[in-house]
C-alpha cells in the first residue's frame, strides 16, 4: 500500500529518468529538447504532488472546508513552468540558427563538419 | 532610500534590461546600460561598507515578514561576491561598445538586444548573490543562464551556436537539479528562507529525502560551476563566445556558481552535516586536485588562446574547491579571496585577448605573432594578467596561493601544497607560450595591427593595475574573505 500510496512520485522518477535518458541517448537536438521537457516536466509533477494534503480541498475561505492543500508549491512550479517554457523556446531557436548553420541538426554530422573545418 | 539598496541592486539592472530594449543602437543604449551597471557597482560599494560597519543587513521584499516573503540577506560574504560581480559588470560594458559594434554576429538593428541580455544576466547574477530565499535562487539562476545563452550565441564564429545549445543542455539539467534539491527541503522543512532551513535541517538531517536533496544540490551546483568532470561545457563556450561575454561570464558566472555552494553547504546544510555526516569534502578534494591538473595540463595544448584561458579557468576553479574541501577559516579565506582575485586576472586576460582579437580577427596562437611590438599596451596588460594567473607574488593571484598553501600546511596535507606549486609553474608553460609568440615571433609580412583604440585599453588596464593593487593591499581581498570565511565557519571574529 504504501508503494500505491506514493504513485506520484513514481511517476515523477520515471518520467524524470525516461526524459533524462532521451537528452544523454539522442543525438537529434529536437529530441535532444523534448527529453528535457519531460525532464522538467516530471520535476512540475513533484512539486504538485507535494502540496497536495489527502482530504485537503483548494485554499479557498468555504464553509465545511477544515483541511487545505498546500498551495505554496503550486505557486512555486507556476514560476518553474514559465521558466521552462522560456527554455525550450531559446533551445528551439537555437536549433534553428544551427540548422540554418550547418545544415543539419544531428549531433554526429555537425561534430564532423566541425572536425573538418579544424583541419 | 538608503534602507532600501538592497532592492536597488537588482531592481536597477532589471528595469535597464527593458529599457536598452527599446533605445536605438549605438551610443545611447550603451549609456544607458553603463549607468545602470556603474549604479550597481555604486550599490555594491555601499552595501558592502553597511555590511561591514554595522553587520549583516536584512531587508524584507514588500514589507512582507520572513516566513512567507522573500529576505534579502546580505553579509560579509555576499557583499564581497555582489561588489565582484558588480565590478566585473560595470567595467566590461564600458570595455564592450566597440567590439559589440564590430565584432559580433548581430545586425546594427538588434544590437540594443546585446544590451538587454547582458542587464539581465548581471540582474541574475547579482540576484543570486543577495537573495536569502532558497527559491528566488533558483528564479535568478535561470534569469542569469537563459541571458547568458543567448549572449554566446552571438559569437561570430557558428560553433558558438553549439556551444550555447550544449551549455543550455547541461545549464538546464544542472538547475532542474538544485530545483529537485530545493523541493525536497521544501517537503521537510516547510520553508524556503534559508535562515529558517539551517534551523529547521537539523531536527530531519537524517532521513534520506534531505540526503538527496544534498546529492541533488551538489550535482546541480555543480554542473554551473563547472567542477571537474562536469565542466565540458565550458571550454566551447568561452572560447566561441564575443569576448565581451567571455570577459563578463568568465569573471562572474562560475565565482556566482561558487558563491551558491558555498551558501547552501555551509550556511543551510552546515559544515558539520555537510563535511561530517556527507563527508563531502571526500569527493571534492580528489576532483579538485584533478581538476587542477588535468585542466592546466589540457590547456598547454590549445592553439587558440580563449580556449586556453577557458581550461585554465577549469583549473583555477579547481583551487577554489580544494580551498573548500579544506574545511578550515584559511582554506575558506583563500577560496573566497581567489573568487575576487580570479575575476580580476581572467577579465584583465580576456579583455586584452579581446583587443587582439578585435585588431587581428582572431584569438588564434599562430595570428598573435609579434603583437608585442605592435601592440605595446595590450599585451602588456596581459602579462599582468598572466602573472596574477601564475601567482607571482605582488599580484593578486598570489594572495590567494599564499592562503591556499598554508591552509593545506595546517592540515599536514604537503603533497596538496606541491601540486598547488608545481600545477602554477604549468600555468607559467601555457601564458609563456603566448608571451613567446608575441614578443619573439616576428609579425607576418605585411601584418602590423595597430594598438587598441583607447575605448578598449583603459578599462583593460584599470583592471590590470587592479590585479597589482591588490597584491599590495590586500585589506580587502584577504581582509573581508577572513570575515567572510570565519562567518560561514560560525567562529568567533
Amino acid at each position: 500500500m504504501a508503494i500505491l500510496g506514493l504513485y506520484n512520485y513514481w511517476i515523477f522518477i520515471i518520467l524524470m529518468m525516461c526524459g533524462f535518458y532521451v537528452v544523454i541517448s539522442s543525438g537529434n537536438l529536437v529530441k535532444k529538447l523534448v527529453g528535457l521537457n519531460i525532464f522538467q516536466t516530471s520535476v512540475f509533477i513533484l512539486y504538485i504532488s507535494m502540496g497536495k494534503i489527502i482530504g485537503g480541498t483548494a485554499p479557498i475561505i468555504v464553509d465545511k472546508a477544515v483541511v487545505y492543500s498546500n498551495p505554496m508549491p503550486h505557486v512555486l512550479i507556476l514560476t518553474a513552468i514559465v521558466v521552462g517554457i522560456a527554455t525550450t523556446s531559446l533551445g528551439l531557436a537555437l536549433v534553428v540558427r544551427i540548422n540554418e548553420a550547418y545544415g543539419t541538426i544531428e549531433e554526429d554530422e555537425i561534430h564532423a563538419q566541425d572536425r573538418e573545418e579544424a583541419l | 532610500m538608503i534602507a532600501h539598496l538592497p532592492a536597488l541592486q537588482v531592481i536597477i539592472p532589471l528595469v535597464s534590461a527593458p529599457l536598452c530594449a527599446l533605445l536605438p543602437a549605438g551610443r545611447a543604449v550603451w549609456l544607458a546600460a553603463m549607468t545602470a551597471s556603474w549604479l550597481a557597482f555604486l550599490i555594491a560599494v555601499l552595501l558592502l561598507d553597511r555590511v561591514l560597519a554595522h553587520g549583516p543587513i536584512s531587508y524584507l521584499m514588500g514589507g512582507w515578514p520572513v516566513p512567507w516573503g522573500i529576505e534579502y540577506r546580505v553579509d560579509a560574504l555576499n557583499a564581497f561576491v555582489l561588489l565582484i560581480v558588480a565590478a566585473i559588470g560595470a567595467v566590461v560594458i564600458t570595455f564592450g561598445r566597440e567590439i559589440v559594434e564590430r565584432r559580433i554576429r548581430l545586425p546594427e538593428s538588434k544590437q540594443s538586444w546585446f544590451y538587454t541580455a547582458y542587464m539581465l544576466c548581471l540582474t541574475g547574477l547579482l540576484g543570486i548573490t543577495i537573495t536569502g530565499d532558497a527559491f528566488n535562487v533558483f528564479v535568478f539562476l535561470e534569469i542569469s543562464s537563459l541571458s547568458s545563452y543567448v549572449l554566446i550565441s552571438i559569437g561570430r564564429d557558428r560553433r558558438a551556436l553549439t556551444a550555447a545549445y550544449q551549455y543550455l543542455i547541461m545549464g538546464t539539467i544542472g538547475a532542474t537539479f538544485i530545483l529537485i534539491g530545493i523541493g525536497l527541503l521544501y517537503v521537510m522543512t516547510g520553508t524556503l528562507n534559508m535562515g529558517d532551513l539551517a534551523a529547521r535541517i537539523p531536527a530531519v538531517a537524517d532521513t534520506r529525502t534531505v540526503h538527496a536533496a544534498f546529492a541533488f544540490l551538489t550535482v546541480g551546483v555543480g554542473l554551473k560551476l563547472a567542477l571537474f568532470p562536469l565542466h565540458l561545457w565550458l571550454p566551447n563556450a568561452y572560447a566561441y563566445a564575443p569576448s565581451v561575454v567571455t570577459a563578463f561570464l568568465a569573471a562572474t558566472a562560475t565565482k556566482v556558481a561558487i558563491y551558491v555552494l558555498l551558501r547552501f553547504f555551509f550556511t543551510i546544510f552546515g559544515s558539520e552535516f555537510s563535511f561530517e555526516t556527507m563527508e563531502l569534502d571526500r569527493v571534492l578534494l580528489p576532483l579538485a586536485l584533478v581538476g587542477i591538473f588535468s585542466a592546466s595540463v589540457v590547456a598547454i595544448f590549445q592553439t587558440n588562446v580563449k580556449r586556453m584561458l577557458a581550461y585554465s579557468s577549469v583549473a583555477q576553479i579547481g583551487y577554489m574547491i580544494l580551498g573548500i574541501s579544506l574545511v578550515s577559516v584559511t582554506g575558506l579565506t583563500a577560496s573566497i579571496s581567489h573568487l575576487f582575485n580570479h575575476a580580476l586576472m581572467k577579465g584583465t586576460l580576456f579583455m586584452a585577448l579581446g583587443c587582439v582579437s578585435f585588431r587581428v580577427g582572431a584569438a588564434k596562437l599562430d595570428r598573435m605573432a609579434g603583437v608585442g611590438r605592435t601592440m605595446p599596451w595590450t599585451m602588456g596588460a596581459f602579462v599582468i594578467g598572466g602573472l596574477s594567473l601564475i601567482g607571482v607574488p605582488l599580484t593578486a593571484g598570489f594572495v590567494s596561493k599564499w592562503f591556499l598553501v598554508v591552509g593545506a600546511l595546517e592540515k599536514g596535507w604537503w603533497p596538496v601544497a606541491v601540486l598547488v606549486l608545481v600545477t602554477s609553474l604549468l600555468a607559467v608553460i601555457y601564458v609563456w607560450r603566448v608571451v613567446e609568440v608575441a614578443y619573439f615571433k616576428p609579425a607576418p609580412e605585411g601584418q602590423a595591427p595597430r594598438e587598441a583604440p583607447l575605448a578598449l585599453l583603459v578599462p583593460t588596464w584599470a583592471l590590470a593595475l587592479a590585479n597589482l593593487y591588490f597584491g599590495l593591499d590586500t585589506s580587502l581581498n584577504a581582509g573581508v574573505a577572513r570575515l567572510a570565511a570565519q562567518g560561514l565557519l560560525g567562529v568567533g571574529q
